[in-house]
């Protein structure tokens, strides 16, 4: 294991000792279990967030989260918007830190190594820990391919061949090479929104992270646009660790392993109320603010 | 029911009246504000044309008084000092443009910006008078290099400041997409954030470009001006400017017609630099000067 040696509360949901599902322990009181829980198997840990404050000056936006997101699944993080869920997803890959003003307390470790600790480059974490944003933002002066390989360039990855199967390869697992693949020299704008997700998408996976972060991936987009993306996902899972905000509980609960429920306190600080595997989450929530927030009695 | 309707009518009515108003009123300041430019080119080209002959271009001034001679040595001069300016200028100008909008937001960033506004500010002669203790009275000549290094301070702050404008119109989107695929973020200004607003950039130094073609102040006492043909950067030089200046207050009609054909081919000049431009780089960036 790569975690780091210092003991954590396992919480045991089912009252099944020795068979821990998974090893989180929310801030906030769990209620009793309330039904047969599904068994979703943790695996390994790619990312754990420790007790992480994220402040717009002094206004504190996300207050002490701490959870953990698993490799190779798709964890979903939803929320009324303010909870805090796009702050705190900013988090993972240090882009926080470029909102002016802005700061986080606390740890997120990678692979044991805490990405806050000042000895660490922030541009290394996020060449491993990818980005997708709510509205697709492909470079404009550059093509379909040059899109794709920007991030290579930027690792200084010169050797045009290799260049050009990671295009291949990552528009593939993007689920666009079959539409694009006849004009890669076209400009990235010229495509349609959806498709322009997906380049983004493709340009995020081709310096193979370990970590893809999606914040509302599809809120921009049309539902057709929106099914191709949530199909790319699983196949996406089977290599990359994504962790997905959206605003779209339907999209969550179809998507996703692992669901994290935020929620705004009245002091407006976001914070995490439930963190569960997705179909627990819906079927059997057991906190009254996540139900209510599931069965659409507010947000 | 009906006095709804009728009411609703009327005030559709109103609406309509109101719309149509505006829109002639609109109409209207755009017609008076290009009544100028339309009144200067068509005389221009009324008072241009006859003077206008292939020897202007290939032949050099004439002794004054004896009619005919060309102005070659003013074309080739301004050519000259426009791209030494240039030279200079674009360098030192996208540099600092670049400066204020990515280093900018701070105490350096205000003091740089208001410097280059002041800059800006400053007549064009008095430019030109700074030269000349500069570089003129210290070295004892006349100079094409001092014509053009007055040019360039002409040229700096413009340059400088459409070229921060022009970054800044960049998307923040863009900048995030680039640092979060781990893109230091010098990297992201020269590979994402400066291609992007290039053509914005480009526009701005042939806005430059055509503002400190047409100058005689900066020139009068740095380039002085030179009747004979000169390409020698270290002695005095000619240009359209200064020779415009010297021809429409002259004695002879021929220099008149001579310096309205040099009016109209500085004109035409900063017309076609205009146009390539806009052909080159497409016509979606519009500047705001
Ligand atoms: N740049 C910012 N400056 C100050 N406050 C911000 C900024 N961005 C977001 N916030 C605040 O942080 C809270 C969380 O916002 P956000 O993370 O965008 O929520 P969500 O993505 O869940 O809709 C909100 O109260 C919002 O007003
Ligand atoms: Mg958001």
């Amino acid at each position: 294991m790569v975690l780091d040696s210092e003991p954590r509360t396992a919480v045991d949901v089912t009252g099944e000792t020795g068979t821990q599902s998974f090893q989180f322990q929310p801030q906030n009181a769990l209620k009793a279990p309330a039904g047969p829980e599904v068994r979703e198997e943790p695996g390994d840990v790619a990312l754990r967030a420790e007790h992480v404050h994220a402040y717009y000056g002094q206004k504190l936006a996300v207050g002490d989260v701490s959870m953990e997101i698993y490799a190779r699944k798709i964890t979903a993080l939803i929320g009324p918007s303010g909870c805090g869920k796009s702050t705190y997803i900013r988090c993972f890959n240090r882009m926080h830190e470029f909102t002016p003003h802005a700061r986080v307390e606390g740890h997120i470790y990678l692979e044991g190594t805490d990405i806050y600790d000042p000895n660490v480059d922030a541009t290394r974490v996020r060449q491993r820990i990818g980005m997708v944003f709510q509205k697709p933002n492909p470079f404009p002066t550059m093509s379909i391919e040059q899109n794709v390989a920007a991030g290579l360039r930027f690792t200084n990855i010169r050797n045009r061949s290799e260049i050009r199967d990671r295009v291949e390869t990552a528009l593939k697992q993007a689920a666009l090479w079959d539409e694009v693949k006849g004009d890669l020299k076209k400009p990235g704008i010229a495509l349609s929104g959806g498709q322009q997700q997906r380049l983004c998408i493709a340009r995020a996976i081709a310096v193979e992270p370990e970590v893809v972060l999606m914040d509302e991936p599809c809120s921009a987009l049309d539902p057709i646009a929106t099914l191709k993306i949530e199909d790319l996902m699983y196949g996406l899972a089977e290599r990359f660790t994504i962790v997905i905000v959206t605003h779209n509980l339907q999209q969550a609960a179809r998507v996703s392993d692992w669901t994290g429920f935020m929620l705004a306190g009245e002091d407006g600080v976001g914070r995490l109320v439930e963190y569960r595997p997705t179909q627990d989450m819906f079927t059997n929530p057991r906190e009254d603010r996540t139900e209510a927030y599931i069965t659409g009695r507010f947000g | 029911m009906t006095s709804i309707v009728e009411a609703s009518d009327m005030r559709r009515r109103r609406r309509h009246f109101i719309d149509r108003t505006m829109t002639g009123v609109m109409v209207g300041a755009a017609v008076v504000g290009v009544i100028p430019l339309v009144l200067i080119l068509f005389y221009l080209l009324k008072e241009g044309i006859p003077g206008l002959s292939l020897s202007l271009f290939t032949e050099d001034p004439n002794r004054p008084g004896l009619p005919g001679g060309g102005v070659r040595n003013s074309i080739v001069g301004s050519a000259i000092m426009v791209t030494v300016a240039t030279l200079i200028g674009v360098p030192i100008a996208v540099g600092c443009g670049i400066f204020l909008s990515e280093f900018g937001q701070n105490r350096l960033g205000t003091v740089l910006r208001f410097l280059v506004d002041v800059l800006a500010g400053i007549p064009s002669i008095t430019i030109g008078l700074f030269i000349y203790g500069l570089m003129v009275v210290t070295r004892g000549e006349f100079t094409g290099f001092a014509g053009g290094l007055a040019l360039s301070i002409l040229f700096l702050p413009i340059v400088a400041r459409i070229t921060e404008e022009m970054m800044l119109l960049v998307p923040r989107s863009l900048r995030e997409a680039s640092l979060a695929l781990g893109a230091p973020s010098w990297m992201t200004t020269l590979r994402v954030v400066v291609p992007t607003a290039l053509p914005g950039i480009a526009t701005g130094v042939m806005l430059a470009l055509s503002r400190i073609a047409g100058e005689a102040a900066p020139l009068l006492f740095t380039a002085l001006g030179n009747q004979f043909f000169s390409t020698d950067l270290f002695h005095a030089m000619d240009a359209l400017p200064l020779r415009i200046f010297v021809y429409a207050v002259g004695p002879y009609d021929y220099w008149h017609d001579q310096a309205w054909a040099m009016s109209l081919i500085l004109v035409t000049f900063i017309l076609v630099v205009s146009l390539i431009v806009r052909a080159v780089i497409g016509t979606r960036v519009t500047v705001r000067s």
